[in-house]
């Protein structure tokens, strides 16, 4: 069943040099208890998704879509009322999204009292077995703490525990492990990936590491330029890309490159996001664009399973 | 314990401070070209009566010997006779100091009271009306005169309106008919004390005005500062993060981003309560409040340099005192404020 549907997202932002084009058109279909990984560069709107989502956009951001909806909810209009209460966000640095100057169990206090009706000494008692759920032992005691005391590791999990304290039941991890160590980064994905199997939780996993998406996802959607250029399973999209933008993405990490050789860089620039785009948006630096691929968008290809847009039928080389 | 090594500490370099003002103080008045045991004797002294006063100010004694029996004194609380009135001084003190404090402390908890929630709402509404009004009223508070200012407000609240007294401590009738028993000085203490409501409203409202007054100035400047470190912080990105996690506004406001605006205010409130503190002249002598700033500053008219003496080294206990708390509060808001 599908839980998220969003259909030709796009958020636009005005700027002293033109509106900017953050997500130019998005197809996103998320089925409920599913990791769902959201691969792209910077710069390509991944970030401006999962604001959206939240309705977190920046001031006088337009964002429009044929259809955007979570649950049945339209999400055009009660994006607001659903934050924070069935959609959370963990967030990318979990050393900048804790407060600096307040205990950890004032954080997920605050985040209690504000989903639910409990008194103080059921919030605390919560909010231990949270901490707890999150791998974060002796609750009692890092409750007493704050965050610079904290291990990037532990608050990551505290973050964790703070977004399932809302009691939501679809999470934004926007790029989770990026600020952590290799191997913390494991423990942490394992962590999601164990939450999501015992509390029936939907992932919309913002990430640029391959790794993860290997790692943890269901399925996978592949934006380029503000425009989702692939979508299919994760193991399809790994091993089989279609888009030849997602076969130069896996050719461009450093374990695909032969040992002493160049790695494999895609050359070029995303278009700008101020400007229109007419053809493919991947033309420029497309390794076998023709001539059918300027002037007219790309049609989508493939099933609903994996689908991708590109003027070649033959895909990716 | 961090907390209390760190206090002990500071206690300690504190004592270093007041030794050393009680030197300089002394130094001051040597160099200071009056001749003490002239004006210990009174006005008009024979040269006899001159010579008298020097031996019982024990003026030939060798420095070294002096400055060590002045600072026993100093230290013992023993603060001599004022040479003008004759009068103890640890008594004047005892008298005007509470007064002053009170006026002091009432007053840097108005600046706090108004300056920092309207900086919070000016940074919430950056750039609206209100954040306007609110910067127009920061500069007003800041730029007016303090007489101005003080006469202002007598002239609305006490001439205008007539809700509120228009000088002194306390009522004529309160004072005389039923004084109250001196226990702290501090009125609205002693009227708590005496269990006499009557008399602590009346305090109250005679505290109102002059408080006022000395508080424009330290709240118009923590106006400026809490807005300036809110919007900052307003833009990072746990608020966001606290948005995303459903927090109401003005939890997020007070509850996550005030704490960690407050620090800068805090600085400029301990150093405004200093300032209070003496430098209040204007605000005393207007209001007819009987404190510390009236004291020294007919005590420095007089050359009665006992009572400058005393003044100064009770205003730096009173300013080293304040610095502690303020740097205690600090690390209270601010647990990444090291205690080292």
């Amino acid at each position: 069943m599908t839980h998220l549907d969003i259909q030709g997202l796009s958020v636009t932002i005005p700027s002293p040099a033109g509106p900017v084009q953050a997500v130019r058109s998005i197809d996103l279909c998320i089925a409920k208890g599913e990791i769902h990984g959201l691969i792209g560069e910077s710069g390509c709107g991944k970030t401006m998704i999962g604001m959206a989502l939240l309705g977190l956009t920046p001031a006088g951001a337009q964002v429009a879509a044929r259809v955007f909806k979570f649950d049945r909810i339209d999400l055009a209009t009660s994006a607001a009322a659903l934050r924070g209460k069935r959609i959370a966000l963990i967030s990318q640095d979990p050393a900048a999204a804790l407060n600096p100057v307040l205990t950890i169990g004032r954080q997920m206090d605050d985040v209690l009292l504000t989903h639910s009706q409990q008194r103080k000494k059921d919030r605390t008692a919560a909010a231990a077995a949270l901490l707890a759920a999150t791998g974060l032992p002796d609750a009692a005691k890092l409750m007493k703490r704050y965050p610079h005391q904290l291990s990037g590791g532990m608050q990551q999990r505290v973050v964790i525990a703070q977004a399932l304290a809302t009691g939501a039941d679809f999470l934004i991890a926007d790029e989770p492990t990026t600020a952590l160590d290799v191997t913390v980064g494991a423990q942490v994905l394992a962590l999601l990936r164990k939450l999501v199997a015992d509390r029936g939780l939907t992932v919309l996993m913002i990430t640029h590491d391959m790794d993860v998406v290997a790692a943890v996802c269901d399925r996978a959607t592949v934006l380029y330029a503000g425009l989702s250029v692939e979508t299919g399973p994760a193991s399809a999209i790994l091993t089989r890309p279609r888009h030849p933008y997602t076969s130069a993405l896996l050719a461009a990490l450093p374990d695909a490159a032969p040992h002493g050789q160049k790695l494999a860089a895609i050359e070029g620039q995303i278009p700008p996001s101020t400007e229109t785009i007419s053809g493919c948006a991947f033309e420029l630096r497309c390794p076998v664009a023709t001539a059918v691929c300027h002037g007219a968008p790309p049609p989508a290809r493939g099933s609903d399973d994996h689908h991708w847009l590109c003027h070649l039928a033959e895909g990716a080389p | 314990m961090d907390l209390v090594r760190y206090t002990l500490r500071r206690v300690f370099l504190s004592v270093f401070v007041v030794v050393g003002v009680t030197f300089l103080v002394f130094v001051v008045a040597q160099v200071v070209p009056s001749d003490p045991a002239a004006l210990y004797a009174g006005p008009r002294p024979t040269a006899e009566q001159i010579a008298k006063a020097r031996v019982t100010l024990d003026l030939d004694a060798p420095l070294p010997q002096r400055f060590v029996r002045f600072a026993t004194a100093m230290g013992t609380g023993d603060f001599g006779v004022s040479y003008k009135s004759r009068r103890l001084i640890s008594q004047d003190l005892r008298v005007y100091l509470p007064a002053t404090l009170e006026l002091a402390s009432f007053s840097t908890f108005l600046a706090l009271l108004l300056g920092i929630p309207a900086g919070v709402i000016a940074a919430a509404r950056r750039g609206s009306w209100l954040d306007r009004l609110g910067s127009l009223g920061s500069i007003l508070s800041v730029a007016m005169p303090t007489f101005f200012f003080a006469m202002l407000l007598q002239l609305v609240f006490s001439q205008w309106l007539g809700i509120l007294p228009l000088a002194g401590r306390l009522s004529q009738q309160m004072s005389i008919s039923d004084p109250l028993p001196f226990l702290t000085g501090f009125n609205l203490i002693d009227a708590v004390t005496a269990g006499r409501p009557a008399v602590f409203l009346d305090a109250l409202a005679h505290l109102i005005l002059p408080a006022l007054t000395l508080a424009a100035y330290p709240a118009g400047i923590a106006m400026r500062l809490t807005r300036a470190a809110m919007i900052e912080i307003l833009a990072g990105r746990h608020i966001v993060a606290a948005r995303a996690l459903g927090l109401s506004a003005p939890r997020i406001l007070f509850g996550h981003a005030l704490p960690n605006a407050v620090g800068p205010a805090l600085t400029v409130i301990g150093l405004s309560f200093a300032y209070a503190l003496t430098g209040a002249v204007l605000v005393e002598i207007i209001f007819a409040w009987p404190g510390l700033g009236r004291y020294v500053s007919e005590a420095i008219l007089s050359k009665d340099f006992p009572v400058i003496a005393a003044a100064t080294l009770v205003v730096t206990l009173c300013y080293v005192m304040m610095n502690l708390v303020i740097d205690l509060t600090q690390t209270l808001v601010d647990p990444r404020v090291a205690l080292t």
